[in-house]
């Protein structure tokens, strides 16, 4: 059963209305904001953990809890900070996107109320550097909430000061990891901060801070007016919620869609990309959460549901739910190498095994694409990103492994066969020695 | 430290009991295990980015940084598992792919972490078939020489010259693979504590270039002793082989210079062999001719006949040790002199009382400071260990005050005025209250605010100030005198300066005396001296005196005889000889020795036990060796009249760091880093 219009959260997903103060108003947004605030802290982060919201941005973290580590108080006069990580550069990944140009007042209303929640006294969105357009808008409907008193002083009524700011980055994958943002948005090079201390207890300029993907932001307004018991009614238990899956790759539609979490990847993709070119039977694989997580082979795809737990289960995982298929006319070494690629250049270059050892998975999985390589080197590409796993500050190593691995898992015959390709190939050419 | 919470943490089963706050790291090492680790360094912030100290924590997911993981009570740390064995030879291999292999001719060979613990935790052989990465040299200077392609990028280097040095001028650019390590613009590093990064440089990327290609450091003869070329009184290690100086390391001294030393300590050995006195000269027509040991001191015997006690007089210079300079006062009293100074730029040093010339709130002291009033001077450049202290206080927020010239302290500090009006109305200013505020106050007076006419008048206002402010008591003495040179304060103690009618050097420099015995005095215009005076001149480097001397008696450098310094701060420190003296050249005290029984008067010691036991005698400071004198209540003052200072600006004492002495004059590779770190001219267009 696929998730009803009624049940949409982003009902301007598509942008076919404005999304403009007015418009946002008629969608439902802003209504009763004030009376929600006047139900007090506690109630919002109650009624947000009773909703099962699990974060957007990747990790899944459970977004209640997350929001109970702030201090209650702030007696050495430090204040905290709500940032809204924008930063969407995970490649397959464009959901965010839509919601700032299109829906910005779902996300403004939810940094109002986050902030409430963690007795935040400003937000910062941070914004990635290429959505400039994006962040026109976003700008402009910060400027309409100022100025229809729903920011600043007495926000929506409801007797709460807040102020709320756009930031935008400089382009760089590793500024979407929570500390690299706060150190760029602190106007350091984004680099990730050692973990702990937390940013709850040490985050922006030292303060308490709690960083939100924008999605898990933006859908908090509508749980509260609806009850969180309405939100974890869709998906399956600790999964619970819609969730916008950004669908692309060999689709006959690609597209971003609300759905409700859980549902099964085949629906997915055939009820609202038009199915997989060419027909369901010639699906390669997909990877399911945006470039970082591991891809699944077809058998796979067949039942997996698109969840955290289900995905996790496979050895994938939900990620951003940036769905990228791939048919069987793709080269898919060649294709997770470019990934490979793409994390060597991003790796900021703090910690040695990943600005080591990503430009040697790199390297290697480039001669994996020609095949110009050993049989047991796979073994040993296998051996480094494990050996990079788990062992840096930040998860872009984790993240930038783990596609190399999913495909070895899955694959590794289609390895072993371009390389052999390339040997029958390579075997003929018998160089003369010159003394002979 | 008794209010420090303990907890217990369990380390591969064995409980130890660590500080709250404590790393895992600490704890590790309290129970007896080795971390490996590159860029963790004690001394500076934690950065966890090389990843080789890696341990397992019980229950969390991943291995953590040890050098960075706070312990909780009840912890157990794993430090030597399966998972903790893979991740060090992980990271060892990620570090090693790019690294050269060339070992063979890699100055750090032989003193390498990276080697050292790749014999422990390395494979052996390289799995790796790609391209290796190479990366441009930098230049950071004339004393650091730079192979950056073996870098490691553990950026120790960019976290000691902010955090340690101040000059922000070091940072990574680029990221991942390509990330460099780089001064942003091309240029000398602008500081005093540059061949500290070469310490701490766990590689060869950063190696020191007047060292490049020289020794292995197995190779050298390694001699503990103590720097004397600012008055920090650095703690050193001297390796030589032969009779060539080789390098110059600091030795960690915790209440002295942690483990850092200043550049021209460092660096400006080579003076060893420049421009060096070698063998005795004596004038004959005018012109110096080369003599032996014998005909020089007939030379002076003959001088000296019926010379009365007044018309000679001795001036000891800056470097001098104590050996010498007792040998050199007992000489002058057998010969009926009083005529005795140690004060070469004129400074109103006041030796009445012991307090009265030291940095009493001792080195270590500096870090207790809530307060810091800097006077007349500049200690970046008179003692830049000393200044990394100040400057570790001033960035806890510790208000630091100048009177004096401007200058760049590498850290913040208030202008408080130019002159010795400001030092008199500083209790009236803003930055009054601050000082009356503070429990431990730190009044610096730097030794060239009182090398002017009014020097006294400053000396007795900067004690009036510490007085006022209640900081002479036996919990604390606010009062600090820097002297710039390491022999000054045993100068002091053992009273080489005028006696009773004895006349001061600016008095023997005008005529007042016959005959003048310098002992290492370079640090005054020898062109002062009257030209009937007869000029002995005893020291190591043919500068500014020995064109003017009569005599020439060939004496030793710090680095080459065993003598006894004081720092400024009081403290009793023994150098040792490193290497022998060139020639002809002989240990200072012996030389005064030889010369007493030519002369008639033998002094009373043959050896170097005897002459510290006559050290001892004049003063009981020098049997203490190794010891800061305890503050005590002081009832008296110096002797200037407070109001009588002038109106004068202090001008700054030291102008050119790098050739502030004998050394740094005689050397080439400080004369490169005067013309590096010499201001550019304007540019054209300007």
């Amino acid at each position: 059963m696929a998730l009803q219009d009624k049940d949409r959260i982003f009902t301007n997903l598509y942008g076919t209305q404005h999304w403009g103060l007015e418009a946002a108003r008629k969608r439902g947004n802003w209504d009763g904001t004030g009376a929600i605030i006047a139900k007090g802290r506690d109630w919002i982060i109650e009624e947000v953990k009773q909703s099962g919201l699990r974060g957007r941005g990747g990790a899944g973290f459970p977004t209640g809890l997350k929001w109970s580590f702030m201090p209650k108080s702030n007696p050495d006069g430090r204040p905290s900070y709500l940032v809204v990580n924008s930063d969407e550069s995970e490649p397959g990944t464009c959901k965010d996107r839509d919601i700032l140009r299109h829906d910005p007042h779902t996300l403004i209303e939810g940094c109002l109320i986050a902030a409430v929640a963690m007795n935040a006294s400003a937000g910062y969105i941070y914004v990635r550097g290429e959505y400039y357009n994006e962040h026109l808008v976003l700008q402009a409907a910060i400027d309409e909430a100022y100025e229809a008193g729903l920011l600043g002083k007495n926000a929506a009524g409801s007797g709460y000061d807040f102020d709320l700011y756009v930031h935008r980055g400089a382009g760089a994958y590793i500024c979407g990891e929570e500390t690299a943002l706060i150190e760029s948005l602190e106007g350091k090079k984004g680099m990730p901060r050692l973990k702990p201390p937390f940013p709850a207890a040490v985050g922006l300029y030292g303060c308490p801070t709690t960083v939100n993907n924008v999605e898990t932001i933006a859908v908090v307004p509508t749980i509260l007016r609806r009850g969180g018991a309405w939100f974890s009614g869709f998906g399956r238990a600790k999964n619970s919620g819609t969730k916008i899956f950004c669908i692309q790759g060999h689709v006959n539609k690609p597209c971003n869609v609300e759905e409700e979490m859980s549902i099964p990847l085949r629906e997915l993709i055939e009820r609202h990309a038009g199915g997989v070119r060419g027909g369901w039977d010639n699906l390669l694989c997909v990877i399911p959460g945006g470039s970082s997580t591991p891809l699944l082979p077809k058998h796979v795809c067949d039942d997996v549901l698109m969840d955290f737990d289900a995905l996790r289960e496979h050895k994938s995982g939900l990620g951003t739910a940036g769905v990228i298929v791939m048919d069987k006319s793709t080269d898919l070494i060649r294709a997770i190498a470019r990934l490979s690629k793409f994390y060597k250049h991003e790796s900021c270059g703090q910690c040695t095994p990943c600005r080591e050892g990503m430009g040697w998975v790199s390297r290697m999985m480039d001669r994996m694409v020609e095949g110009r390589a050993e049989i047991d080197e796979i073994d040993l590409l296998e051996d480094v990103t494990k050996r990079i796993e788990g062992h840096t500050i930040c998860a872009l190593a984790d993240g930038g492994v783990w596609p190399v691995q999913g495909l070895i898992r899955h694959f590794r015959p289609m390895m072993e066969e371009r390389i052999a390709e390339y040997k029958r190939k390579h075997a003929a050419r018998v160089f003369p020695m010159a003394a002979e | 430290m008794s209010d420090v919470k303990l907890i217990k943490v369990t380390v591969d089963g064995e409980e130890v009991e660590v500080p709250l706050g404590a790393t895992a790291l600490q704890a590790a090492e309290q129970a007896g295990k080795e971390i490996p680790r590159f860029c963790y360094h004690e001394r500076l912030s934690i950065a966890g980015n090389c990843r080789m100290c890696l341990v397992e924590v019980e229950k969390a997911p991943k291995p953590v940084a040890s050098c960075a993981f706070p312990v909780m009570d009840g912890m157990k740390i794993i430090t030597d598992s399966p998972v903790v064995r893979n991740a060090r030879r992980g990271v060892m291999e990620f570090l090693l792919i790019n690294h050269p292999l060339d070992c063979p001719i890699c100055d750090q060979g032989g003193e390498c972490d990276l080697q050292d613990q790749a014999m422990a935790y390395g494979g052996d052989h390289s799995r790796y078939h790609e391209h290796k990465r190479s990366v441009t040299d930098k230049y950071l200077g004339p004393l650091i020489k730079t192979i950056m392609t073996r870098c490691i990028q553990c950026t120790r280097c960019v976290r000691f010259a902010t955090e340690i040095a101040g000059v922000p001028e070091l940072g990574a650019v680029g990221r991942g693979e390509a990330l460099e390590i780089t001064t942003y613009v091309e240029k000398a590093l602008s500081t005093e504590l540059s061949g500290n990064l070469i310490d701490i440089c766990p590689v060869g990327a950063l190696t020191s270039r007047p060292y490049a290609y020289m020794y292995r450091p197995w190779e050298l003869a390694k001699t503990d002793s103590v720097d004397v070329l600012d008055a920090t009184g650095t703690n050193i290690r001297v390796d030589s082989r032969g009779p060539d100086v080789i390098r110059i390391l600091p030795r960690v001294h915790e209440e002295v210079n942690e483990e850092w030393m200043a550049d021209r300590g460092r660096f400006s050995f080579d003076a060893l062999k420049k421009r060096r006195l070698d063998r005795p000269w004596v004038r004959q027509d005018g012109k110096l001719r080369p003599v032996s040991w014998p005909e020089a001191f007939a030379a002076i015997a003959a001088r000296l006949k019926g010379v009365s006690g007044d018309r000679i007089g001795a001036v000891a210079g800056g470097l001098a040790d104590a050996e010498s300079m007792v040998a050199l006062k007992d000489l002058m009293a057998a010969l009926g002199s009083a005529n005795l100074d140690c004060r070469e730029d004129g400074a109103a040093l006041d030796g009445s009382e012991r307090a009265f010339y030291l940095f009493n709130s001792t080195i270590a002291g500096i870090d207790h400071a809530d307060a810091v009033l800097l006077i007349g001077g500049n200690p970046r450049v008179e003692a830049p260990v000393l200044n990394a202290r100040i400057r570790r206080r001033a960035m806890a927020r510790v208000p630091v005050g100048v009177i004096g010239a401007e200058a760049n302290l590498t850290y913040p500090a208030t202008q408080l005025g130019d002159g010795p009006d400001a030092l008199r109305g500083v209790l009236e200013g803003a930055f009054g209250d601050v000082l009356r505020n503070a429990k431990r106050p730190l009044i610096l007076l730097s030794r060239a605010a009182l090398a002017r006419p009014d020097g006294a008048a400053v000396l007795a206002a900067t004690w009036a100030l510490v007085r006022s402010l209640d900081a002479v008591t036996a919990e604390w003495n606010g009062f600090n005198l820097l002297h710039t040179q390491g022999g000054q304060v045993a100068a002091l103690d053992l009273g080489f300066l005028p006696g009773q009618g004895g006349k001061d050097l600016g008095a023997m420099l005008g005529g007042g005396v016959d005959v003048l015995w310098l002992l290492g005095a370079d640090g005054f215009d020898a062109s002062l001296i009257a030209p009937g005076t007869f000029v002995i001149y005893q020291g190591h480097h043919g500068d500014r005196a020995a064109g003017r001397a009569d005599v020439i008696l060939p004496g030793a450098t710090y680095l080459e005889k065993d003598g006894t310094y004081v720092s400024t701060e009081g403290r009793v420190q023994r150098g040792r000889r490193a290497v022998f003296p060139p020639g002809e050249a002989r240990e200072d005290w012996r030389i005064l020795r030889a010369a007493s029984e030519l002369l008639g008067h033998a002094l009373p010691y043959d050896d170097l036990f005897a002459i510290r036991a006559r050290l001892a005698e004049v003063n009981p400071v020098f049997s203490r060796v190794d010891e800061v004198p305890q503050p005590a209540a002081v009832s008296a003052a110096p002797a200037g009249e407070a109001a009588a200072t002038g109106s004068a600006a202090f001008a700054p004492g030291i102008t050119n760091y790098w050739q502030a002495d004998v050394f740094g004059r005689a050397s080439d590779v400080m004369a490169e880093c005067a013309r590096a770190q010499a201001p550019s001219p304007a540019m054209a267009a300007e």
